[in-house]
């Protein structure tokens, strides 16, 4: 079993409440970062854990924080990313919803460290049920000290709140977000200056994803010396994987980093295989963003080794043969999975979702989806599947914020893995109507080490 | 598309006001307009969408120009620009819930309460639309009914009947 950091106490009855997470050692962080450290010792904590951005990005977190600009007079904000829209990610919905003071004390934890006295949790529009629950949290802790002014006799103030989003998956890029939470559309603004040093209200701002802040509370309580001994090189502690798609039992699971894929998802500890005892075709590894791989990549490296559930090791081969940790959101598809209907689903998403201000994303989303839907549809020819090709490319890399490549990245390794799916649409237009294309010659799923792992 | 329906003026209720009030309250002096995206949700939970004549009274009282809530108000998806049935249940339609059958969730739901997707049905009483990512991709088919957005998840077309049957009933 590997070790829980966040989810330890999941199942304890009542750990939403303040008082039972008191009970199970909550709040130390706190008691521990306001009386016997200082601002800087926490960030050095928090750069010597090696913590990296769990919103997708996996920016060291310490160093992002090390950015943030202290003009005189001027008030420095911490805002929590908390728009969890990235198709495949509900990681930060479940922790909110069983255990919210995991937040707030992280929240209290980094402000401090931060020198913010107003810090603000933005959450997606439709987290209403979650809003409730993180209010009544915030309202506990109030009640109890540990929020408001003079925390613990310490002369630190600090307010928080929660702010709604309105809909819209671009606010969790950062600085759409922070327009968002200004009262405006969800614009992204061109960088620099980064928000470390101009972000809300055009103050000095970090902003940072729900479980990254969550991830502070151990490690001030354990030191980051101990936080970095779990995981595996530069992809240190545990992380939340959001699995879904065809497994036997999808869910939330925090694995140390460097978890085999295989075991992530054959072993009975996390998924249990393939639902209704079909074979793994493909997986999206860290959300809809990420290169979708076919199942051998998935389980290893192209020279055989095996992949595991890091960093890096999700990355090794690039994008010819890797893919991407992301946000932790992994989607496993069947053999019985179309790949072209699925990357017509993710183009529709992107050009739904795109805020419409670069052309390149704009207009490219849109000639995406349309190839992708006359493909799907049985009128696609040769001549769009190079089409697609081409539009994808002049989308990377082309706009103000990652959403483009985004949008791009998996019609790209949809075209570069499964090529011949998409050119048996074209060849086959009714059939590919009626019939699923199956398992591709290259997407073995290595039916019998996955029985071992089992046994 | 911003569409101006006929609509009467409307005059917020004290209970309204007092709860802008307080959200204002959370932004520094001067920044009110922070607060357009939480008093836009006030709005529809208690009118059912938001109106033109609604938002004019909204950018009155956060001293911004209309315009200003009109363009934040169109670019969201959670607003309603035109009046939905009492309750709108909006499906998730995006891949992974599409990996375990929610386009058949949607085909069921169509049939089922006999309107396409976006029109209201006779009775007032339903509309439904798919919408992107919910974020419940583990608990898939998933749907959501606002103002309170409670999530019903796991949907088989046996629980999508019930839900509809026990809201009917309401």
């Amino acid at each position: 079993m590997g070790r829980k950091l966040l989810l330890e106490h999941i199942n304890v009855p009542g750990i939403n409440t303040l008082e039972v997470y008191r009970q199970k050692g909550g709040y130390r962080a706190v008691e521990k970062a306001l009386k016997t450290l200082t601002p800087d010792d926490v960030v050095e904590e928090v750069k010597k854990s090696g913590l990296r951005g769990r919103g997708g990005a996996g920016f060291p977190t310490g160093m992002k924080w090390s950015f943030l600009a202290k003009p005189e007079g001027v008030p420095r904000y911490l805002v929590c990313n908390g728009d969890e829209s990235e198709p495949g990610t509900f990681k930060d919905r479940y922790l909110m919803t069983h255990i919210p003071h995991a937040l707030i004390e992280g929240m209290i934890v980094s402000s401090y460290a931060l020198g913010a006295n107003t810090s603000y949790i933005y959450l997606r529009g439709e987290m209403m049920p979650q809003i409730r629950i993180l209010e009544r949290a915030i309202e506990e802790a109030k009640a109890a000290g540990w929020l408001g002014k003079n925390i613990l006799g310490t002369g630190y103030d600090l307010e928080l709140y929660v702010q709604p989003g309105g809909g819209a998956y671009i606010c969790g890029e950062e600085t759409a977000l922070l327009e968002s939470l200004e009262g405006k559309r969800g614009n992204p603004r061109i960088k620099p200056p980064f928000p470390a040093i101009a972000g809300l209200y055009g103050c000095p701002t970090v902003v940072n994803n729900v479980e990254s802040i969550a991830a502070v509370v151990p490690i001030i309580n354990d030191g980051g010396d101990e936080y970095a001994k779990i995981g595996i090189g530069r992809s240190t502690g545990t992380k939340l994987i959001s699995a879904s798609g065809n497994l036997v039992r999808p869910g939330v699971y925090e694995i140390e980093l460097g978890v085999p894929v295989e075991e992530f998802i054959y072993s009975d500890e996390y998924c249990g295989g393939i639902a209704n005892g079909k074979r793994l075709k493909a997986t999206v590894a860290g959300g809809s963003s990420v290169p979708i791989l076919p199942a051998n990549l998935t389980l290893k490296y192209a020279n055989g080794e095996p992949r595991l559930m890091s960093y890096e090791s999700l990355s090794e081969g690039g994008f010819a043969t890797g893919t991407m940790l992301g946000s932790g959101g992994f989607i496993a598809f069947d053999e019985d999975q179309c790949i072209v209907r699925n990357t017509w689903n993710f183009s529709r998403f992107y050009h739904h979702e795109s805020c419409g201000q670069c052309s390149p994303c704009r207009e490219g989303t849109g000639w995406m989806e349309k190839i992708l839907h006359k493909l799907e549809h049985g009128h696609g020819t040769m001549e769009d599947i190079d089409l697609l090709w081409d539009v994808q490319r002049k989308i990377e890399g082309n706009t103000i914020c990652p959403l483009g490549d985004a949008a791009a990245w998996p019609v790209a390794s949809a075209i570069r893995h499964f090529r011949d799916e998409f050119e048996w649409h074209v060849k086959e237009p009714m059939k590919s109507q009626s019939t699923n294309y199956g398992l591709a010659n290259y997407a073995n799923p290595i039916e019998k080490a996955s029985e071992e792992v089992k046994s | 598309m911003l569409k101006v329906e006929e609509t009467q003026p409307v005059e917020f209720s004290s209970a309204l006001l007092a709860k802008f009030d307080e959200i204002v309250k959370r932004y520094p002096e001067g920044k009110q307009k922070s607060a357009l995206l939480p008093l836009l949700h006030l709005v529809q939970a208690e009118y059912g969408w938001t109106s033109v004549p609604a938002m004019d009274k909204v950018a009155e009282y956060l001293k911004i120009q209309s315009i200003e809530v009109y363009e934040v108000a169109s670019f969201y998806t959670m607003y309603f620009l035109q009046p939905k049935g009492k309750y709108v249940l909006e499906v998730c339609r995006t891949g992974p819930c599409c990996l375990v059958g929610a386009e058949k969730i949607m085909d069921h739901i169509e049939q089922k309460l006999g309107v396409k997707e976006g029109e209201v049905t006779a009775d007032g009483l339903f509309s439904w639309r798919g919408v992107e990512c919910l974020a419940a991709c583990g608990f898939g088919p998933v749907l959501q009914i606002g103002p309170e957005y409670t999530f019903y998840e796991n949907l088989t077309e046996q629980s999508v009947d019930q839900l509809i049957d026990d809201l009917r009933k309401k």
